[in-house]
């Protein structure tokens, strides 16, 4: 079905009317009825398992008032402030503060980088820090490669946490079963992951958009499933432990004779270990990071983003959109692949566990976040969800309730996600962001 | 052979649990041409409330079982249609005239919503029911092994044909059913010619989340446990039957409920019961690169 064109931003602003006091009181009352009836027997009544096993219930009326308490509050302030109309936050940004926060932009990824490249000097004793950057920088990773598959190619993919899974068993299984080291592995645990890409992305190319994200949802699913029962060679739900720690190119990180600290003289840390496991996994991510910037600039990534914003187009154009959209999932594929197998030396350890949807959905909502197609965006998003998680740790249960609300948050408001601006790859005399009301992603 | 009956009957039931949550499915599909993604989870959510509801009517001591399975049906719909509704209102009606996958992706969120929800409300743990309506007949017995027809398979598979009745008499003779085939031809036209959209599409959403909280109720009587889990894996297999049987086709999501039902069953009863999923998830990749448009689908004419 065809879809017109998103409404420009300042329709908006005309339909804002607020409402008068009574119409707004009326309209918080009825949300408020509407959230009595949705909350009452799931938040109002609270089931337990009583002492002979048989589930009880017992009510919970302060929680489900003071959730009703809020929704009328809530629904009054808007009611008062925007009427019945659209919440208008900022739909985009001005066009005319568009390229002093893209000239802002450019600083922005010079400055983190320089961050990340000094996170181990200065955090050289906190091991915590070092652990959640080391955290924050796979899934920047990670984020960066689906960004491949969903942000320049406009495949959405909800599997990609097969991918890292791969990468990750061919790892632990190659160098548990035959000894191979890191160094051989890395490599060949990405190409076996594009390979995993090309044999999914084969048989799926000719399904539409959204088909494609079941497809590879339920392909994601298979792979977690098979590595579950495949109790012979991936251990079942125990999974693979003492998988081989990386070394340093050939030096192990062990105290004494031909250890690491031993052969540049220094005394042993187990430090040592993690520095280097950190500037190991930044490498990765810039690695994946130079390589998408340069194929945007290639054919192939020009087709890639031609495939986003109109299939049709792009096949009447007589690009083959097969070797497209292959290309495209090889690509994400194999950083995913190389992701995996870090983690799998990180880790030591490797199960089924590690490789749930909502891994998939974490990676996916981080590129969403982050403005799909954007690179620093997508860094920013990794950033602010993995540490936002780390501050509030005490809410550990709500934290996927959060996420899930800011990704249906996001696509109302900014659709296009934070960074929403595109960079145009050619342009005549001059280089202009496109505002993000003027791209419309296409129906591929 | 005998065992193959009794496979049979298992699998016609749980088949029908699954036509109830492919409608969903093909109703919304058929109309605005969105994956309702949080559709399973709007089912899990009709069973916790039938759960609860149970429970709560034994508590203030509504005993008698037909009494409160009737009592438990009505709020279970009624409640689940107003989740129904709300999604539609919070998480897509905005987004109706975005690009492609932005709908998608906010059902997404809204399913990653909705199971955490009840998780934080109800806890993680399986909640298990005690057998509500127990005996049966037997239907054939020979040497030792017996054939079985339970008084739930019978109450599961008579409820799903009673609703199926009634809802094709919905679509096919009130108002509202004409207008639900009028946006499913066009939108645009239909609200041209005076059909409420807003309207129809929220109502759509509604009769879907009713469909899939009576399933809710079929999948507690049947299994007696429900968890906040269970909605993603029966989301994703009603789909495959929507998308088997024909996605936009009310028989078909029946059909393909019912083959999917059948498939997963006797995968197990013959083959591992530990890859029935993957068995299911295969039938979804098979029939999508060589049936797209599934058994009683119409082909979809791309247009530029």
């Amino acid at each position: 079905m065809r879809r017109g064109k998103t409404p420009v931003p300042n329709a908006a602003a005309s339909r804002t009317r607020t409402l008068p006091l009574a119409a707004a009181l009326r309209e918080a009352t009825l949300a408020a009825l509407v959230a009595f009836g949705l909350f009452f027997f799931l938040i109002g009544l609270h089931t337990d398992q009583g002492p002979t096993g048989a589930l009880m219930v017992t009510t919970r009326f302060d929680s489900l008032a003071l959730m009703v308490g809020v929704v009328f509050v809530g629904a009054f302030i808007r009611a008062l402030l925007f009427g019945r109309g659209p919440i208008g936050l900022g739909r985009a940004l001005p066009i005319w503060l568009a390229p002093a926060v893209a000239k802002a932009g450019r600083y922005v990824g010079p400055a983190l980088l320089g961050f990340a490249l000094l996170v181990p000097v200065l955090f050289y004793h906190n091991r915590y820090v070092l652990d959640l950057g080391i955290l924050v920088l796979t899934y920047v990773m990670l984020g960066w490669g689906l960004n491949i598959v969903v942000g320049l190619a406009g495949l959405l993919d909800l599997g990609y946490v097969a991918f890292y899974a791969v990468g990750a068993y061919s790892y632990a299984l190659l160098s548990t079963h035959f000894g191979l080291s890191f160094w051989i592995c890395l490599p060949l645990a990405g190409i076996l992951a594009a390979f995993w890409g090309v044999l999914l992305g084969f048989p799926v190319l000719r399904l539409r958009g959204d088909y494609l994200a079941i497809v590879t949802l339920a392909f994601g699913e298979i792979i977690r499933l098979v590595l579950l029962n495949w109790q012979d060679l991936t251990g079942g739900p125990n999974g693979i432990t003492s998988i081989p720690r990386p070394s340093f190119f050939g030096l192990p990180f062990v105290d004494g004779e031909g250890g690491f600290a031993a052969a540049f003289g220094l005394e042993f840390s187990p430090t040592h270990r993690v520095v280097f496991l950190f500037y190991l996994i930044l490498a990765l991510a810039l690695i994946t990071n130079w390589v998408t910037i340069r194929m945007r600039r290639l054919p192939i990534g020009r087709a890639w983003e031609a495939m986003r914003e109109d299939e049709i187009a792009c096949r009447s154009l007589g690009i083959n959109t097969t070797n497209t959209k292959l290309t495209a999932f090889a690509m994400g594929a194999m950083f995913g692949g190389i992701a995996g197998s870090f983690f799998a030396t990180r880790q030591g350890f490797i199960s089924p566990e590690s490789f749930v949807f909502g891994e998939s959905a974490l990676i996916l909502a981080i590129v969403v976040l982050g403005g799909m197609g954007s690179q620093i965006g997508v860094a920013v998003a990794a950033l602010v969800m993995l540490g936002g998680f780390e501050l509030f740790r005490e809410l550990d249960q709500y934290r996927m309730l959060v996420f899930g609300g800011a990704m249906v948050a996001i696509m109302i408001w900014r659709p296009r996600g934070l960074v929403a601006s595109r960079e145009p790859s050619l342009y005549l005399a001059e280089r202009r962001a496109v505002p993000q009301a003027l791209v419309e992603q296409g129906r591929g | 052979m005998e065992y193959f009956f009794q496979q049979l009957i298992n699998g016609v039931t749980l088949g029908s649990i699954y036509g109830l949550i492919a409608i969903g499915y093909t109703m919304v599909y058929g109309i605005i041409g969105m994956i309702n993604f949080a559709h399973g989870d709007i089912f899990m959510v009709g069973g916790f409330i039938a759960l609860i509801a149970f429970l709560a009517l034994v508590a203030i001591g509504v005993t008698a079982v037909p009494l409160a399975l009737f009592l438990v049906l009505l709020l279970a719909m009624g409640l689940t249609a107003l989740y129904g509704w709300t999604v539609e209102r919070f998480a897509y009606r905005p987004l109706r005239h975005s690009y492609r996958l932005a709908p998608l992706i906010s059902a997404i969120g809204m399913s990653i919503i909705l199971q955490n929800y009840v998780q934080i409300a109800q806890g993680a743990r399986v909640k298990p029911l005690p057998p509500l309506v127990e005996g049966g007949y037997t239907l054939l017995s020979k040497d030792d092994f017996v054939v079985q027809l339970s008084n739930v398979q019978i109450i599961v598979v008579v409820t799903t044909l009673i609703l199926l009745a009634g809802f094709s008499w919905l679509v096919a003779r009130t108002r509202l059913g004409r207008d639900m085939r009028a946006c499913e031809q066009d939108l645009k036209m239909a609200s041209l010619l005076g059909v409420d959209i807003d309207r129809t599409i929220s109502l759509t959403f509604v009769i879907g989340a009713a469909l899939a909280s009576v399933a809710g109720i079929m999948y507690l009587l049947y299994y007696g446990v429900v968890d906040f889990y269970i909605g993603f894996v029966a989301g994703v297999k009603a789909f495959t039957a929507a998308v088997l049987g024909g996605i936009g086709s009310l028989p078909g999501a029946v059909l393909g409920g019912l083959l999917i039902g059948l498939i997963e069953t006797f995968w197990s009863a013959y083959f591992s019961i530990e890859y029935k999923d993957v068995a299911a998830f295969s039938v979804l990749i098979v029939v999508l690169i060589f049936l797209p448009t599934g058994i009683l689908g119409r082909p979809e004419v791309e247009k530029v």
